[in-house]
C-alpha cells in the first residue's frame, strides 16, 4: 500500500512540472509582458525596463525559470495589485471561506446525489427514475451564476436567508481558524455558527447543483452496471438477504466509480466557486479571482490558477489512493 | 493510383456492407433513436435552433441594431422600458428590440458553440490520433501535456486563456472555450485507437500491406467516430455555457453591437438584475433549452451507440 501511494506522488511530479513550465510561460505571453502586467495602467517603457531588471526579467531564459520556480517553492508570488497586500497571504486570508463553501457544496451534493441515483436505478423506469433524469440534465443546462441570482433574487427574502456576504456586518465573532463555522463552534459564540451557517445555504445550493446533477447519474448508471452482475446473481442464488446483497455487493462495488467522480468534481466545484461567490459576494478565493478578472491583477491570477491545479492534482492523487484502499485490485495495476 | 485503389476497394465495401444483414452499427442507432422520445425532444430542439439561426435575420420583427428607444433609456437614474405595444420582450440598455436582439443572437451563440467545438475536436483529434496511432514516446509526450490540460480545472483553463488577450473579442472567447474540450476529445481518440490497434481489421489491412497512415485514416479513425460525435454534441451545450461565463465576469466581447446570448445574460446579470432582471431571464431561459436540446441529443446517441444495448 504504501508503495502504491508513493509511486502515485511521484507520477504527480512531472505534471506538476510541466505546469509550471505552462504558468511560466503564461506570465510571459500576457500583454505587455510581466512588467507591464504587474506595473498596470502606471507601465512607462522606463518603469517596465527598470522593473524588468530588478525582476531579472533581462537573464537568460533558463535561469528565469529556474528562479521563477524557486520563488514558487517557497511561496513568492508577488504582489497583489489591488491590495499590494503579498498573494499568499490573500490566499491564506481567503481560502478557508472556499473550502467551506465546498464542503458544503459537496455535502449537498453526495448527500442527495447517492441515494437519489441508487433509488432512481433500483426502480429503473419510475417516478423517480425519470424525476432523477429529468433533474439531472436541467441541473447541468442551468448556468450557474444564474442559478445563483435567482436564488439570491427570489429564494433569500422568503425564506428569510442572508443573500450576501459570509456573516452578518457588525456581529462580533472571534477569528480563530479563519472557518467562520469552526470558529464558532471552538468559541461556542452559537449565534456566528448559526449565522454562518445560514449565510451558506444559498451559495452552497448554487455550487452543489452540477456536481449533484453528476454524482446521481453515475451512482444511477453505476448501480445499474452492479446489479447485472454474475456475482450478484450468485449472492441471490446463495439465498443472501436482500439487504446484505444491497449493502455489501451492490453499493460497495456501485460506489468506486462514483469516488472517482467526486474527486473530479472538485474542479469543477473551483471552477463554480468562482462564479457563485462572486455572485452572492462571498469572500473566498473565487471573489479573489473574480476580482482579480476584472481589475487585471496578472500576480494574483497566476497565484490562483498554479494553486487550483495543485489542489486539483492533490485531490486526484487522494481519490486514487483511497480507491486503492476500497478496491484491493487497483494497487496491483 | 487513387482512382485504380478505389475500384478496387469498392466490391469490398459493398460485400461489407450488405453483410450482416445490413444492420450496420449506425443505421440501428439511427433507427432506436427514432423510437426514443428523448432522442426526438432533443433532435427537435436542435433543429429549431440551427433554423432560427439561419433564418433569424428573416424572422426578427424590427432592426436588432437600431437604437430606436434610446432616449427612453436611462441606466443613471435605474430605467430600462419594458415590454410595450411592438416591444414584446422590452429593450435593451442601448433601447434595441430585445426580441430581435434574441432572435439574431442565435445565430452568434450557434457560432460560438460550433466554432468552439470544432477547434476542440480537430485539435483534440489530432493529438489523440498521434498518440493512439504510434504509441511510444510520441504517446507519453503528448499525454502528459494532456494531463496537465486536464489537471486545470476547465473554468480556469478558460480564464487563463481569455486573460492573455489585452483586447477580449469573439475570437478570444470562442478560442479560450475551445481549448477546455481539447483533453477531452484527445483522450476519447486515444482511447479508441488502442482499442483497435489490435482488432482483427486493423490486422487484416496491416497484412494485405496498407500504409500505415491509411490503416489510421481510413480504417481506424471511421470506426472512432461514434464516441466523438457523442462527445461533440454534448460540448456545444457547454461551450455555450462555458462562454456566458467568461462574459460574466468580465472577458467577454465588449462590442456593444454583439448580439449573443451568453454575452446578452453575463452582461444582464452583471449590470441590470435590479433594474430589469427580465434582460437576463430570456437569454437564460434560451440557453437553457439550447443546452438541454444538444445535450438530450447526445445523451441518446450515446445510449444508441452503445454495444451493450444492441439486442
Amino acid at each position: 500500500m504504501l508503495r502504491f501511494i508513493v509511486r502515485r506522488l511521484l507520477q504527480a511530479i512531472p505534471t506538476l512540472l510541466i505546469l509550471s513550465i505552462l504558468v511560466f510561460a503564461w506570465l510571459r505571453a500576457l500583454p505587455g509582458g510581466p512588467a507591464g502586467a504587474m506595473l498596470g495602467d502606471k507601465a512607462t517603457p522606463e518603469k517596465i525596463a527598470n522593473l524588468n531588471h530588478i525582476l531579472g526579467l533581462d537573464q537568460p531564459i533558463y535561469l528565469q525559470y529556474i528562479k521563477f520556480l524557486g520563488r514558487v517553492l517557497t511561496g513568492d508570488f508577488g504582489n497583489s495589485l489591488i491590495s499590494t497586500q503579498p498573494v499568499v497571504q490573500e490566499v491564506i486570508d481567503f481560502l478557508p471561506a472556499t473550502i467551506e463553501l465546498s464542503f458544503a457544496a459537496l455535502f449537498i451534493a453526495v448527500g442527495l446525489g447517492i441515494p437519489l441515483g441508487y433509488l432512481a436505478a433500483r426502480f429503473r423506469g419510475g417516478i423517480i427514475d425519470n424525476l432523477t433524469i429529468i433533474v439531472t440534465l436541467v441541473g447541468v443546462a442551468v448556468p450557474v451564476f444564474f442559478l445563483g441570482y435567482l436564488l439570491q433574487n427570489n429564494l433569500a427574502e422568503p425564506l428569510g436567508l442572508p443573500s450576501q456576504g459570509r456573516l452578518t456586518t457588525g456581529l462580533d465573532a472571534t477569528d480563530v481558524t479563519g472557518f467562520a463555522v469552526l470558529d464558532g463552534i471552538l468559541t461556542q459564540e452559537w449565534d456566528v455558527v448559526w449565522d454562518a451557517l445560514r449565510h451558506l445555504v444559498l451559495p452552497a445550493i448554487t455550487l452543489a447543483t452540477i456536481p449533484l446533477a453528476v454524482i446521481t447519474r453515475i451512482t444511477r448508471a453505476s448501480v445499474l452496471d452492479v446489479l447485472n452482475e454474475d456475482f450478484i446473481r450468485t449472492a441471490q442464488s446463495k439465498g443472501l438477504a436482500e439487504q446484505t446483497i444491497r449493502g455489501r455487493h451492490v453499493l460497495r462495488n456501485a460506489l468506486l466509480p462514483v469516488a472517482t467522480t467526486i474527486g473530479l468534481q472538485t474542479g469543477l466545484l473551483l471552477g463554480g466557486a468562482v462564479l457563485t461567490e462572486r455572485v452572492f459576494t462571498f469572500r473566498g478565493l473565487g471573489f479573489l479571482l473574480a476580482e482579480g478578472i476584472e481589475r487585471k491583477d496578472y500576480p494574483r491570477l497566476q497565484a490562483l490558477i498554479l494553486l487550483g491545479a495543485l489542489v486539483y492534482v492533490l485531490v486526484n492523487m487522494l481519490v486514487d489512493v483511497s480507491y486503492g484502499l476500497i478496491d484491493p485490485r487497483v494497487r496491483v495495476r | 493510383m487513387n482512382t485504380l485503389l478505389n475500384k478496387k476497394k469498392e466490391p469490398i465495401d459493398k460485400l461489407a456492407a450488405t453483410a450482416g444483414g445490413g444492420r450496420s452499427l449506425a443505421g440501428e442507432a439511427i433507427r432506436r433513436m427514432a423510437r426514443s422520445p428523448v432522442a426526438i425532444i432533443g433532435a427537435v430542439i436542435t433543429a429549431l435552433f440551427v433554423l432560427l439561426a439561419i433564418f433569424a435575420p428573416l424572422l426578427a420583427p424590427k432592426d436588432p441594431f437600431d437604437r430606436a428607444l434610446q432616449d427612453q433609456v436611462q441606466l443613471g437614474r435605474g430605467i430600462i422600458p419594458g415590454a410595450m405595444p411592438g416591444y414584446p420582450l422590452g429593450v435593451d440598455d442601448f433601447g434595441r428590440d430585445f426580441l430581435s436582439r434574441l432572435i439574431v443572437g442565435a445565430q452568434q451563440t450557434l457560432l460560438v458553440g460550433v466554432v468552439a467545438t470544432l477547434i476542440g475536436v480537430s485539435v483534440g483529434m489530432i493529438i489523440g490520433v498521434l498518440a493512439g496511432a504510434f504509441g511510444g514516446w510520441v504517446d507519453t509526450m503528448l499525454m502528459r501535456f494532456v494531463d496537465v490540460l486536464l489537471s486545470v480545472p476547465s473554468l480556469l483553463l478558460a480564464i487563463s486563456v481569455a486573460a492573455l488577450f489585452a483586447k477580449p473579442n469573439q475570437w478570444t472567447v470562442i478560442i479560450a472555450v475551445s481549448i477546455v474540450s481539447v483533453p477531452i476529445f484527445a483522450r476519447l481518440l486515444r482511447g479508441a485507437m488502442l482499442a483497435q490497434r489490435d482488432a482483427d481489421h486493423v490486422l487484416a489491412a496491416t497484412s494485405l500491406g496498407v500504409k500505415r497512415r491509411t490503416v489510421v485514416l481510413r480504417h481506424m479513425l471511421p470506426n472512432s467516430l461514434g464516441p466523438v460525435i457523442v462527445q461533440a454534441t454534448l460540448t456545444l451545450a457547454t461551450s455555450i455555457i462555458e462562454a456566458a461565463a467568461l462574459s460574466f465576469l468580465g472577458l467577454g466581447d465588449p462590442d456593444p453591437s454583439r448580439a449573443e446570448w451568453g454575452l446578452m445574460l453575463g452582461k444582464a446579470a452583471r449590470q441590470f438584475l435590479d433594474i430589469r432582471p427580465e434582460l437576463a431571464y430570456y437569454p437564460a431561459i434560451a440557453i437553457i433549452i439550447v443546452a438541454l436540446g444538444f445535450t438530450l441529443l447526445g445523451e441518446s446517441m450515446r445510449e444508441a451507440l452503445d454495444p451493450k444495448n444492441r439486442r
